[in-house]
């Protein structure tokens, strides 16, 4: 997308508002749907990975150190990995106002 | 030369979509229109029509399976009726927000229930905000030339839109008519090939019907309505093209003896030619009548519409469809709202008839014109009536 989608006139979509760049649902930002947030506690993470096999959203990434942690830019705070951490490593808080 | 050839209308559709050199057809029979569909099985099976025959288990699925070629580039037809078309109400829409030239022939029916599977215009109607470009004819000569047409207009890259050409079940369906064919040649030339611009391919991969949030949605209907809006004057130029190579003439409101007409008909599909024989011998008695046909029913004809009754005072219109609950037959709500805005407008007097079936003859029109002029004279405390009632 040349523009960013709040700025596109109706003039600007391609016919039938057909998406001709293949890819482009990654600048979708999903994470402004969350009302509650994951925080990784890296004292109790193990590092097993179990968080970003059960993401649905696959936007839990490993950081340099190995940790897992959320993209908050598309999680949406469904709290499945929080449910699934056998370490307990993952709470789930409520997003401030 | 052309020639004429004695044939019922649905075969004839069905050659019509022969000519047009579709590419593939998907479609589930239903009755009035298993004929055209049946016809195109033949045609396929014999190898006289290289397309792909696609047979479906639905409706909802023939639609689908449309979609699907078009989005290919494939030049694509179907044809349905009554609770047929009913049933692929929601891929209608998908269809024209996708801009996917579809063809599709609708052999008007009754809706269930009672089951009716005879003509009237209850399909069309509850179809009318879909998106697609509609066309009535009245007879299987207009069915043939339309179905060229309706190629030809929705493929053109500046419209993109699919078309519903609308015969009347039974009506004309299933009339055999002489029908004057175009010679493959000429049709060859006036229906270009299709080109999608971004169709489905591979090696240049697109999202066709992709998710739209609120903040893009209204935009996508904005271009929808623009570009439906513009295919007016491409109808139009079709037309007239189709006139000059094939010598037969079509417009959106199709007059007869309308000019100098203080009382006027309005109606649609093969009643109108019904109507025009009433009219004929009302005239002979000196009576100031005429008839105007409305054959393009979406985008509707504003101005060819205020264009025609600008000097009638009395303006009858003939549904074959109620809204129930509402303002009656929609085209007579749709023509009354045309009007409303006219500084000079006819007195617009609404009647329902010729519903699941049931015959409106000469005499029946001459009744519908006399009662109609009676109620403009008195009034009346209905919105419409139902003409031929047993009350």
């Amino acid at each position: 997308m040349t523009k960013p989608e709040g700025m596109l006139t109706w003039k600007d979509l391609n016919i039938g508002s057909i998406v001709a760049e293949p890819g482009n649902a990654s600048q979708y930002q999903t994470g402004d749907w969350r009302s509650q947030r994951p925080i990784f506690d890296s004292r109790k993470c193990i590092k097993c990975g179990i968080c970003y096999i059960f993401c649905p959203e696959g936007c839990i990434e490993q950081n340099a150190e190995g940790y897992f942690e959320a993209n908050l830019f598309y999680c949406k705070g469904c709290g499945i990995c929080a449910r699934e951490c056998w370490a307990k490593a993952i709470t789930i808080v409520p997003e401030e106002e | 030369m052309a020639k004429g050839v004695g044939i019922e209308v649905s075969l004839a559709v069905a050659e019509a979509a022969k000519l047009a050199n579709v590419d593939a057809v998907a479609a589930y029979p239903i009755t009035p229109q298993t004929h055209i569909v049946e016809h195109l099985a033949e045609l396929v099976a014999n190898g006289e029509l290289d397309a792909a025959y696609i047979p479906v288990e639905s409706e909802h699925s023939a639609m689908s399976a449309c979609l699907g070629a078009s989005a290919v580039g494939a030049r694509t037809f179907t044809a349905t009726a009554g609770q047929g078309l009913e049933l692929m109400h929601e891929v209608l829409y998908v269809a024209s927000s996708m801009r996917l030239p579809v063809v599709m022939a609708v052999a008007n029916r009754a809706l269930s229930a009672p089951l009716s599977v005879w003509g009237d215009h209850s399909d069309v109607m509850a179809v009318r905000d879909t998106g697609w470009i509609q066309i009535f004819v009245e007879n299987g000569q207009e069915a043939v030339d339309n179905v060229l047409c309706a190629f030809r207009i929705g493929e053109d890259p500046r419209v993109l839109l699919p078309v519903m050409i609308h015969l009347d079940g039974f009506h004309l369906s299933h009339m055999i008519e002489p029908i004057v064919f175009p010679e493959q040649s000429e049709v060859d030339k006036f229906i270009p090939p299709f080109q999608h611009p971004l169709p489905l391919h591979p090696d240049r991969p697109v999202t066709m019907g992709a998710f739209a949030p609120p903040i893009i949605y209204s935009e996508a209907k904005k271009a929808q309505e623009v570009n439906l809006e513009a295919s007016r004057g491409i109808i139009l130029q079709c037309w007239d093209e189709f006139g000059k190579t094939f010598k037969r003439y079509y417009s959106p409101v199709e007059c007869y003896h309308s000019d100098d007409a203080k009382v006027l008909l309005l109606t649609l599909g093969s009643f109108s030619e019904t109507a025009m024989t009433a009219i004929d011998k009302m005239r002979g008695e000196g009576k100031s009548v005429g008839v105007i046909r409305l054959r393009l029913w979406r985008p509707f004809p504003f101005a060819e519409i205020r264009q025609a009754v600008r000097n009638t005072e009395v303006l009858i219109v003939l549904d074959r469809a109620i809204s129930f609950g509402g303002p009656g037959g929609p085209v007579c709500s749709e023509v009354r709202s045309a009007l409303y805005g006219e500084d000079k407008k006819p007195k617009v007097i609404g009647f329902v008839g010729g519903l699941g079936g049931r015959d409106v003859t000469p005499a029946g029109f001459e009744e519908i014109i006399n009662k109609g002029i009676e109620i403009s004279k008195r009034g009346s405390d209905r919105e419409f009536e139902i003409f031929g009632v047993r009350e």
